[in-house]
């Protein structure tokens, strides 16, 4: 229990404490998120600073101590302005697995960040707005798969991407993901919906918006491989997680899409579906992110019925006994596997190594546990971008060394990164799931 | 129900990865889950046995021939002394020849950070040129702005100590400019990568180290640095610096988050991934659910997120650390093991958990749970609380870890007895 969760000092009995007595957790105004707790646990190990991957390759950057617990106390002091720093942060949230005292990180990490972009960031600067650009890629992404054959030919044009990062700071030395020509809402109405019916196996698809404007194949092989357990699916009405409007420090552009998921999603829960996402990001926004930065209605049933697609299969169904019945042909090629960091806290970094151990006809190898450095946006922004790939560099190296040509992640960023670094193909488990369990 | 196997085993510490290999080693189908990243990155490196009976007594030369003496209950009793040299051995096997110290029962004295030297059984070696018991002058060097070792200070105590060589410190600036405060992580990758450096030295950092500690070099033949030399190859870090210097090179154990300690845990899970052993980190065990007649334990439960997720096995082993790692937890009203609530001894009065001298005997370093001689924690009056639940580690009580120099070798031989009796009993 922590000083903020005891009304009076913890080593004098109550009965010890007069009326009068100064009360520890009256010292500070109440606000909505109390956060003292969270600092004082921390008990300055330091093991977050060796684990942030930002700091491994940035010297100058204080590190997850100094912008969590250290900047709160000196916040709450002196007012003292949030440090300017805080926006190296990746928001890779490998922090939070590190702590050995259940310090959250992360969670100060948002709110400092909101507060920098709310009071320090001008709102007129090309920073303010190509930040919120990037936050909000769902919007642009909405607009983009009107036109797509269009779009991508515009978008990779080089001199229009020299102008992109000159005038707004994006790098050029990235290629823009494609549109898909049909979008998987597009594919998902077409085909007429669920083709599945059942009274007791239900899931809702938060699909987010990179596997519904940019990889519709991942989406659905999510559809393909839950029909075949047997699921009925419901792709309801969603926004964007929130995971880049965090990321940016724009809470509250991630609240009013966390409004909408909320109302969404919960609303079928209470109908008996548990809520499924294919990207390790939007499942992280959903059970963590969200319970620590909003309070609305509802929040909390959403998080604790969240699952990432394999999880899911992994908990109600024999997924071990059914890969080890099933074979691929994959010409017994080993696949470049990389733990997103965001699979980290939610305790799936290792699932896809295990899973696919005891399938046939591919072998998965992990490619070390390093961050691949591009963490959604932040590496796509032109001054963060060579730390983005010297923090890539070791996944990189590893990548090179494996035997196989073709690279294995959830997260689509993380994919990105794998790519541009590599030129590998890369795959979502739930595709190799689909071509082992539905296909073959 | 789907996550299922034969052993799972709590806790990714020393103590949860020896029961895991040891059940595996068994014949078991073993899963290993841990909340956090283990704490062994938060501790030396160094594997001790027993350093001074619990009445104080000591360094112990021999930790072997203090075990019969111990009082009735301590986990060495508990286990006797087969299960510390079996424990040992399996340390030796997953070490190899990364640590030395295997070739005497008796203990070696290994300096730390703070000049003090720790009686310990085995250790990195990387330390060996730095023992105590070694007549050998030594320079002990430190770096301008890791301000955790005082190499002036440290040696200044290792003197007083009455250390039977002459011990001297230097400081120097690390020959890479860095920010005030760098990460120990950070001195360990710009020596293991070692480029970059300054261009008199071909861009070796390992070389320019080496000058700037050579002018301070005043006839020792052995150099001891905090031990941050390299994370991926130390053995290559040092070999070089010796070429360099001329002498012997060795680390000095430190604090949090220690490089010995990382190297070793990797080292580990290695060792895990090679056994066949599924690991899982990031959710914390919180409940269980009980067989049907209540004396033995079905699943333990998963809290993921929020969302409860049963793991289903035949035999548990409970390896979450004591009061530090929160396998014990304590608040104002007592003291409880909080997953599977195991009886912990404990007095009814806070005031009598500890003692008003702040390096006195207190009762709270002692509190775990009570195991029988196969390791199943027991109830208030000395029933087995379940059949398939064994402990292991510091989540025991009635020992001090920290005052006895006991908690690798309490961690890997009632790991390895746990874990080898899971494993038969599948």
């Amino acid at each position: 229990m922590s000083d903020a969760d005891s009304p009076h000092d913890p080593g004098v009995p109550n009965d010890e404490i007069p009326d009068d007595e100064f009360e520890p957790v009256d010292v500070f105004p109440e606000s909505e998120l109390d956060l003292r707790s969270g600092a004082d646990d921390c008990y300055k190990c330091s093991t977050c600073d060796t684990n942030c991957p930002v700091a491994e390759v940035d010297d100058e950057f204080p590190g997850p101590k100094f912008q969590g617990p250290e900047q709160w106390r000196l916040k709450r002091k002196d007012d003292a302005d949030i440090d300017p720093s805080i926006m190296d942060c990746s928001n890779c949230m490998r922090c939070d697995d590190a702590c050995p005292s259940d310090v959250p990180l992360s969670q100060m990490h948002n709110e400092a960040r909101a507060e920098y972009v709310e009071e320090g960031m001008s709102k007129l600067s090309v920073e303010y707005w190509r930040n919120r650009i990037l936050a909000n890629y769902r919007k642009g992404a909405w607009l983009g798969s009107k036109f797509p054959r269009l779009t991508n030919t515009l978008a990779n044009n080089g001199p229009l991407r020299k102008l992109g990062e000159k005038l707004f700071g994006l790098t050029a030395e990235r290629e823009f993901p494609a549109f898909a020509t049909q979008t998987f809402r597009e594919w998902w109405a077409e085909r007429g919906g669920a083709q599945v019916q059942s009274e007791d196996k239900r899931v809702a698809y938060f699909h987010g918006c990179y596997a519904n404007y940019n990889t519709p194949e991942v989406a659905k092989a999510m559809v393909r491989t839950f029909e075949h357990f047997g699921y009925e699916i419901v792709v309801p009405e969603q926004g964007c997680s929130g995971t880049p409007m965090f990321a940016n420090g724009m809470l509250d552009d991630a609240r009013r899409d966390a409004e909408t998921n909320i109302s969404s999603f919960s609303e079928l829960i209470d109908e008996g579906y548990d809520v499924i996402c294919s990207c390790t990001s939007c499942s992280m926004a959903l059970r963590q992110e969200y319970p620590e930065l909003f309070t609305i209605e509802g929040t909390a049933d959403v998080a604790a019925h969240t699952y990432e697609a394999l999880e899911y299969l992994r908990i109600h169904e024999d997924l071990r006994g059914a890969l080890g019945d099933a074979e691929i042909d994959g010409d017994g090629e080993d696949l470049a596997y990389h733990a997103p960091c965001h699979a980290r806290n939610q305790g799936l970094d290792r699932q896809a190594v295990e899973l696919f151990r005891d399938l046939d006809g591919v072998g998965v190898e992990d490619v070390g546990d390093s961050c691949s450095g591009i963490s959604g946006t932040y590496g796509w922004k032109a001054e963060k971008y060579e730390k983005s790939m010297a923090i890539g560099e070791e996944m990189f190296e590893e990548m090179e060394e494996a035997e196989g040509q073709t690279g294995m992640t959830e997260c689509p960023t993380c994919a990105m990164q794998m790519e541009h670094g590599s030129g590998y193909e890369i795959r979502h488990p739930l595709e190799v799931l689909e071509a082992a369990l539905v296909e073959g | 129900m789907a996550i299922e196997q034969e052993v799972l085993v709590i806790g990714g510490g020393l103590a949860g990865i020896t029961a895991a290999v040891s059940a595996a080693r068994a014949g078991a189908d073993v899963r290993l889950v841990s909340y956090k990243q283990p704490t062994l990155r938060h501790a030396s490196g160094l594997i001790d046995v027993l350093g001074y009976t619990p009445d104080g007594e000591g360094p112990l030369v021999d930790p072997f021939a203090a075990l019969s003496d111990l009082p009735e209950g301590h986990p060495y009793e508990r286990v006797g002394e087969d299960a510390v040299r079996s424990g040992l051995a399996l340390f030796d096997d997953f070490a190899d020849d990364t640590y030395e110290g295997n070739h005497t029962e008796r203990n070696a004295l290994v300096p730390t950070q703070g000049g003090r030297v720790k009686p310990t059984a085995r250790y990195p070696a990387s330390a060996a040129a730095g023992l105590a018991s070694d007549e050998r002058d030594a320079l002990l060097v430190g770096f301008e702005r890791l301000v955790e070792f005082d190499a002036p200070l440290s040696a200044d105590r290792l003197n007083a100590a009455g250390a039977p060589f002459r011990a001297r410190g230097a400081t120097v600036e690390f020959p890479v400019e860095l920010s005030a405060d760098p990460k120990v992580t950070r001195f360990a990758h710009l020596l293991d990568r070692d480029e970059g450096g300054e261009e008199s030295q071909d861009g070796s950092i390992r070389r320019a180290l080496a000058q700037r500690v050579a002018t301070h070099l005043d006839g020792e033949t052995r150099v001891g640095f905090p031990a941050v030399l390299g994370d991926d190859h130390p053995e290559a870090v040092r070999a070089d610096l010796e070429s360099h210097l001329g002498v012997d090179v060795f680390e000095v154990p430190m604090g949090p988050p220690s490089l010995p300690g990382l190297r070793l845990e990797e080292r580990l899970y290695d060792a895990l991934d090679r056994e066949g052993v599924r690991i899982e980190t990031g959710n914390p065990v919180v409940g269980y659910e009980a067989g049907a007649d209540g004396d033995w334990v079905a699943a333990v439960t998963v809290d993921r997120n929020g969302a409860t997720v049963p793991y289903a096995a035949e035999q548990f082993v409970l390896a979450t650390g004591g009061l530090v790692g929160k396998g014990i937890d304590s608040d104002r009203a007592g003291v409880e093991e909080p997953i599977f609530d195991c009886h912990v001894a404990h007095p009814p009065d806070r005031y009598d958990w500890f003692d008003d001298d702040a390096f006195g005997d207190h009762r709270f370093a002692r509190f775990g749970v009570d195991p029988d001689r196969e390791l199943r924690p027991r109830g208030a009056r000395g029933a087995v609380e379940f059949d398939n639940l064994r402990a292991a580690g510091a989540v025991l009580g009635n020992y001090d870890f920290a005052a006895e120099k006991s908690g690798s070798g309490v961690s890997l031989a009632t790991g390895t007895l746990a874990g080898r009796l899971a494993g038969e009993t599948t």
